[in-house]
C-alpha cells in the first residue's frame, strides 16, 4: 500500500514522499517500513508502542490512534506532523 | 588547606592545536573551530538544523568521534553519530528507551537524551547518555546502540529517588552530569534534578544517594537523603575524591578524602555577596587545580528569573576551594543583559592560561582566554543554546 512520508521523516526515505509498505496493521507496515528504511518507526513511534504526541496517521482519511488497526489494500496510508511550535 | 594536588602529570595543551568549542542549540549544532592562539574563530554549521540538540560530545579518548544528542519538535529521541570528527553523521541503530512495559501497566517514555559521558579511558567505545525522564543508558559499541542501565532504571526505589515529573525542570526532569571516575571505571556519579547526586561502586549495578549536607528547598525536609537538585556535578580529573556541584539551592563542594569519615557537601556559596547569591546552572573546575572553580549566577529570586542578577552579568571564581569568590565581568555588558547560562554551556578549555568559555539562550558564545579576567563575544546571533563543549582537536 501507499504509505505518505511527512518532511521530519524525509531524511530516511531517500526524500521520497509516497513509499510502497507491507502489512495487515499498522504495526507490520511499520515494521516494514523500519525494515526499508531503519530507524524511521522509533522516530514516530515511543518504546510502548505509542504515536509520538506530534505525529499523527490517517488511514483513507480516518485518523488511527493504535497500531493495531487493521489494513488491507488499497488503504493509503497518510502519517503526518501535528502542530509544533517553537 | 590548600590542596596539595598539583600534579605536573597533566600539563597544559600546546598552543598547536585548535580548540574546537560543540555548541547544542535548540535549532542545531555548530562547531566554532579556532587557530592556534584561539584569536581567530570560524563557525562551521548548522549540523543538523532544526534539530534540539542537548549536548555534543568529542570522544577524549579518540578525539574523532562525535556524539550527539538530538531530536525535533515532532520526532522523537535519537543520537547521531560521527568517526569523522563531525564531517558525516550516522543515527544510532538502537537509541536509549526504557525497557516496554508490561500489558497493563504504564511505561516510560525517553522524551529526549539530555547528557552523554565518554567511558572509562580502559572501556574504548563504552559511552554513558542521561535521558528525560531520568533514564540511565549504557553504549559499548561507540553511540551506536544503547541498552538500559537497569541497576538504576528498574531501581526499585528509582521512582522515590527521581520524584514525578512535577519534580522536574521546566523541560522535564534530568539525568546529567554522567561522571566516570578516572581510577575505576566502575565507579560512576550521577545528578538528577531531581532527586540529587548519587554513586555507583560496580558500574551500574547498584546505587546510593550521595546528599549529605546539601539542602533541598523543594522537599519538606530540608536535608533529606535525596530529592535534592543538583544542576551540574564535577569531579577533579588529578583528585577524584573532590567534587563540586552547583545546585538548585547553592554552590557545594564534597572532599572525601576528609580523615574522620564524614563525608558532607559543604555549602561554599554562602561566601558569594549576598546581592547576587549562589544560585545557577554551570560551574568548572581547573583541570590542573582542584580548588578553582567557576560558576555563572543567576537570580534564583522571587518566581525563578533564571537571568544574570540585576541584569548584570559576571562569572565568579574561587582559587580557595570556596574561601573567596572574585566577580569576572571585564568585556562583559554592565547594565540590561539578562543571560540565561544552561548547565552544560559553561566549559574550559585545557590551555595555560585557560580559556572559559559560556552560550547563553540568546545565541552568543562568550570567551575568555585569561581564566575569565576580560570576556570577549565571539559569536552571536545563533539559536538558544543548551551546551556549550570545549576540545582540543589538533591539526
Amino acid at each position: 500500500m501507499k504509505v505518505h512520508i511527512p518532511s521530519p521523516l524525509l531524511s530516511y526515505t531517500n526524500q521520497q514522499n509516497d513509499v510502497e509498505a507491507n502489512g495487515s496493521s499498522i504495526a507490520e507496515m511499520l515494521d516494514d517500513l523500519n525494515r526499508q528504511y531503519p530507524g524511521i518507526r522509533f522516530r514516530m513511534i515511543d518504546e510502548q508502542d505509542s504515536i509520538r504526541p506530534h505525529m499523527k496517521i490517517f488511514v483513507n482519511g480516518e485518523q488511527v490512534w493504535g497500531l493495531e488497526t487493521a489494513l488491507e489494500s488499497p488503504d493509503e496510508v497518510y502519517i503526518l506532523q501535528a502542530l509544533s511550535g517553537g | 588547606m590548600k590542596s596539595t594536588v598539583k600534579s605536573k602529570t597533566k600539563s597544559a595543551k600546546p598552543a598547536s592545536a585548535s580548540v574546537a568549542l560543540l555548541i547544542a542549540t535548540k535549532k542545531g549544532a555548530f562547531i566554532l573551530n579556532s587557530d592556534g592562539k584561539r584569536r581567530e574563530w570560524k563557525i562551521k554549521g548548522p549540523i543538523f538544523l532544526g534539530n534540539i540538540v542537548h549536548h555534543l560530545v568529542l570522544d577524549p579518548r579518540d578525539r574523532r568521534t562525535m556524539l550527539m544528542a538530538a531530536k525535533t519538535g515532532h520526532l522523537g529521541p535519537t543520537v547521531f553519530r560521527s568517526t569523522d570528527r563531525g564531517k558525516t553523521w550516522k543515527e544510532a541503530s538502537k537509541p536509549p528507551a526504557f525497557r516496554k512495559a508490561p500489558e497493563g501497566q504504564k511505561g516510560r517514555v525517553v522524551d529526549h537524551v539530555f547528557w552523554l559521558s565518554a567511558g572509562h579511558a580502559s572501556d574504548p567505545g563504552v559511552w554513558y547518555a542521561g535521558t528525560s525522564p531520568q533514564g540511565l543508558f549504557r553504549s559499548e559499541d561507540g553511540g551506536e546502540s544503547w541498552e538500559s542501565v537497569t541497576g538504576f532504571n528498574d531501581h526499585p526505589m528509582r521512582e522515590a529517588w527521581t520524584g514525578g515529573e512535577q519534580d522536574g525542570t521546566p523541560d522535564g526532569p534530568k539525568m546529567h552530569s554522567i561522571i566516570i571516575d578516572p581510577r575505576d571505571p566502575n565507579h560512576l556519579y550521577i545528578g538528577m534534578s531531581s532527586g540529587g547526586v548519587f554513586e555507583s561502586t560496580d558500574k551500574g549495578a547498584g546505587w546510593k544517594p550521595l546528599n549529605a549536607g546539601c539542602l533541598s528547598e523543594t522537599t519538606p525536609e530540608k536535608y533529606p537523603e535525596y530529592g535534592q537538585d543538583p544542576h551540574c556535578v564535577r569531579m577533579h580529573p588529578l583528585a577524584p575524591d573532590i567534587l563540586y556541584q552547583q545546585n538548585h539551592c547553592g554552590i557545594y563542594r564534597m572532599d572525601r578524602r576528609a580523615p574522620d569519615g564524614d563525608v558532607r557537601w559543604v555549602r561554599i556559596g554562602e561566601k558569594m555577596p549576598k546581592s547576587v547569591g549562589d544560585i545557577g546552572f554551570p560551574m568548572v573546575l581547573h583541570p590542573r587545580d582542584p580548588d578553582t572553580a567557576w560558576v555563572f549566577p543567576m537570580d534564583g529570586t522571587t518566581v525563578w528569573p533564571r537571568t544574570s542578577p540585576g541584569g548584570k552579568p559576571a562569572a565568579y571564581v574561587t582559587r580557595n576551594a570556596g574561601k573567596t569568590w572574585k566577580r569576572l565581568d571585564n568585556g562583559l555588558p554592565k547594565e540590561q543583559a539578562w543571560m540565561t547560562v544552561f548547565r552544560q554551556a559553561m566549559t574550559a578549555d585545557a590551555r595555560d592560561p585557560l580559556g572559559i568559555y559560556f552560550g547563553t539562550t540568546c545565541g552568543e558564545i562568550w570567551a575568555s582566554l585569561n581564566e575569565g579576567e576580560k570576556w570577549n563575544c565571539i559569536a552571536r546571533h545563533l539559536p538558544h543554546i543548551y551546551a556549550v563543549e570545549a576540545a582540543e582537536v589538533g591539526k
